[in-house]
């Protein structure tokens, strides 16, 4: 990838603070521990991970929607060069134009006492982007024909819809604004998959023919491998590996990566591949345990990953892992 | 075959409401047989669930069945018409008796302010003539069977003190405990991360080697059926539109619906392949079309005949059928049809 990223995310940490205690230490969190990033410009970036793993709130802390405890995120489009992590506030609104997220369940994603021409046009007002309802009406109209709803649609109310397009009027609402950078937090987990399919193909062909960046947060992989270029795999609140699409699909260096590819259930009946058995549940983000995340479940643990944390490298050419024994593992 | 567990004929179900009858169900047929596994696929609103609902006649009370509609079970020697069943003590045979269910969110179907244990021994007390001691201890031991570690302390804890895949283990354990002959399973996994995902179905098939119950298993993923089922049944807006082996219903889908919906997975192997999606959306239940219900989003519609009568069933291969006329070859079926 050349050029600079559009988002770089440099030792990101999100603490979330738990109350006092009347005696002793409070308690933190840790959703988010040091993370560092680059997400290229007009990329579709993929994250995955298991529920808990923090990948909601790494879309959300780079959307300063999330507070930032540590680190800085660089956002820079050709145009501006923001610092998120100490943005004031005049350029904050400024981000907000060029930075837009679409949430997952799209039931309740839109008000109901609003006409989707209002939703659609909501974000134009607030932002003041348009000086007339004629000029407002006219953007609505444009992205709405792009995300295919027609003009009939605009009138009605978000009731009337299924639930694919629902996802497709949020997804002009994301649109309207014109924004450099989008976050898909599970954008597709809450429909069927006949629409799915169609849903992915719009987003898709939209960030390209607008040239947006994309950070599609998932945890569906066989979703994420046919949408993404490059993939990004989170647990406890670090990266445990990223790599190009087709690199981390045709080899996994780290033994989540290698467990979570093995518990897709193949649609082949007499495909009787076991899953890599992970004992036991994702740990509590609040006493994460020591050295290596994810020793604690890796069928591959050695004395070393419960005292050292692995370091995060770059293995092979933009291939990167966090594991001690990368190398030597046979995935 | 044996003859069959559970026996499901022409079962329509609508639902009064205040925008009118709304057709869940549409005459619906299929059985089966002691220790099979069946698997249940369809979209949101396709009415898997209801159907599975009505066999426990767990239907909210505005669902209207039609007269002829018939389920019978097969239980300790006796066949039992569900739908003469009316008396709370009647009712017990395919409320926990003999059929057992277990729901997709665990954390909404165990009571909140009740512990695990006492939900368990009270069923068992319900269903058999078990003192608490006995019920207690057997909990316990359902509970290890399950995978959950500690289990004498977990059996005193509430819900919210279990994760996601503890709380759906102890749904199985708590189903499995009176001894169903038939398991619903209504996505199961639906609400689980894909790791948690394997370690569920794992325990299924362990437990299902072991009990031998049949199993009616729910799911819109078609990956986790092929991994478990024996049969499959696809449903569309009320109506199973092909039935067949896992293996005919996924290497030779005949309907077009289900070679739809296998397309538009996106799969690991074949990356390559752009998504094609089933075009248009789901109709509301409120207006099903007319004819064939699948007609106004497919690709192989012939038009004057999908539009107008219904396909009937027809079967392609041994146990391998089909509600289609494009499958049939687009000639005959018409005269069984209905108007």
């Amino acid at each position: 990838m050349n050029g600079t990223p559009l988002i770089s995310a440099k030792n990101l940490s999100v603490h979330y603070g738990l109350g006092l205690k009347l005696f002793g230490e409070r308690q933190y969190v840790r959703a988010i521990e040091n993370v560092s990033l680059d997400i290229p410009q007009g990329s579709f970036f993929g994250l995955v991970g298991e529920s808990g793993s923090g990948k909601t709130t790494f879309g959300r802390a780079i959307l300063r929607a999330a507070p930032i405890t540590k680190g800085h995120i660089n956002y820079n489009d050709g145009e501006v060069d923001y610092d998120v992590a100490t943005i004031g506030k005049v350029d904050l609104k400024d981000y907000r134009k060029r930075s837009q997220l679409i949430f997952q369940d799209p039931y309740a994603a839109l008000s109901p006492r609003m006409t989707v021409r209002d939703i659609i046009a909501e974000p134009l007002e607030v932002m003041g982007l348009t000086s007339s309802r004629a000029e407002t009406d006219e953007r609505v109209r444009e992205i709405a024909a792009k995300c295919r709803l027609n003009l009939e649609h605009l009138r009605r109310f978000p009731h009337a819809f299924s639930g694919g397009q629902r996802q497709r009027i949020s997804i002009a609402r994301a649109l309207v604004c014109q924004p450099k950078f989008l976050v898909a937090d599970e954008s597709v987990a809450a429909l069927d998959v006949s629409i799915q399919a169609d849903i992915l193909n719009l987003l898709k062909s939209l960030t390209e023919e607008l040239g947006i960046t994309f950070l599609f947060i998932s945890h569906d992989l066989s979703v994420v491998a046919h949408v993404c270029d490059h993939v990004s795999v989170m647990y406890l609140g670090q990266l445990v590996e990223l790599a190009p699409t087709r690199k981390l699909f045709a080899q996994s260096l780290h033994p989540y990566t290698a467990a979570l590819f093995s518990a897709i259930p193949s649609l082949d009946p007499d495909d009787h591949h076991k899953a890599i058995k992970l004992e036991g549940e994702i740990p509590s983000p609040l006493s994460p345990p020591s050295g290596c995340r994810f020793h604690t479940r890796c069928s591959h643990v050695q004395a070393r990953c419960q005292k050292e944390k692995p370091e995060w490298r770059e293995l092979d050419n933009e291939h990167f892992v966090a594991c001690h024994f990368a190398e030597e593992l046979n995935l | 075959m044996s003859s069959p567990l559970i026996k499901v004929e022409n079962l329509t179900l609508r639902f009064k409401t205040d925008e009118g009858l709304i057709t869940a169900v549409d005459n619906v047929s299929f059985e089966l047989a002691p220790g099979e596994i069946m698997g249940l696929v369809g979209e949101s609103g396709s009415g898997k669930s209801v159907t599975a609902k009505s066999l426990m006649l767990l239907n909210p009370g505005n669902a209207v069945y039609s007269p002829e509609s018939r389920i019978t079970l097969a239980a300790n020697g006796k066949t039992v018409d569900v739908f003469n069943l009316k008396s709370p003590r009647e009712l017990k045979v395919v409320r926990g008796g003999a059929i057992s269910m277990i729901f997709q969110e665990p954390m909404a179907s165990f009571a909140p302010a009740i512990t695990i244990g006492d939900q368990m021994v009270e069923q068992l007390q319900l269903h058999g003539d078990m003192s608490e001691r006995q019920a207690k201890d057997f909990s316990i031991e359902m509970l290890e069977r399950v995978g959950i570690s500690d289990a004498g302390t977990r059996f005193k804890q509430y819900a919210f003190e279990f994760s996601g895949g503890m709380r759906q283990r102890a749904m199985i354990a708590m189903a499995l405990s009176t001894k169903p002959k038939l398991l619903i399973a209504d996505e199961p996994t639906t609400a689980l991360d894909v790791t948690i995902q394997a370690q569920v179905i794992d325990l299924m098939k362990d437990l299902i080697a072991e009990f031998g119950m049949a199993i009616l298993f729910i799911t819109h993923d078609l990956g986790v059926i092929a991994q478990t089922a024996d049969r499959v049944a696809v449903m569309y807006l009320g109506n199973i539109v092909e039935t067949g082996s896992v293996r005919q219903v996924i290497r030779e889908p005949a309907h077009p619906y289900t070679q739809g919906l296998l397309h538009a997975i996106p799969k690991l192997e074949h990356l390559d392949e752009p998504l094609t999606p089933v075009p248009g959306d789901i109709p509301s239940p409120l207006d099903r079309p007319s004819g064939c219900v699948f007609h106004t989003r497919c690709s192989q519609m012939i038009e004057g005949k999908c539009d107008t009568s219904v396909p009937a069933v027809t079967t392609l291969t041994e146990g391998h059928a089909a509600s289609c006329f494009v499958a049939q070859g687009g000639t005959d079926g018409e005269s069984e049809a209905l108007a």
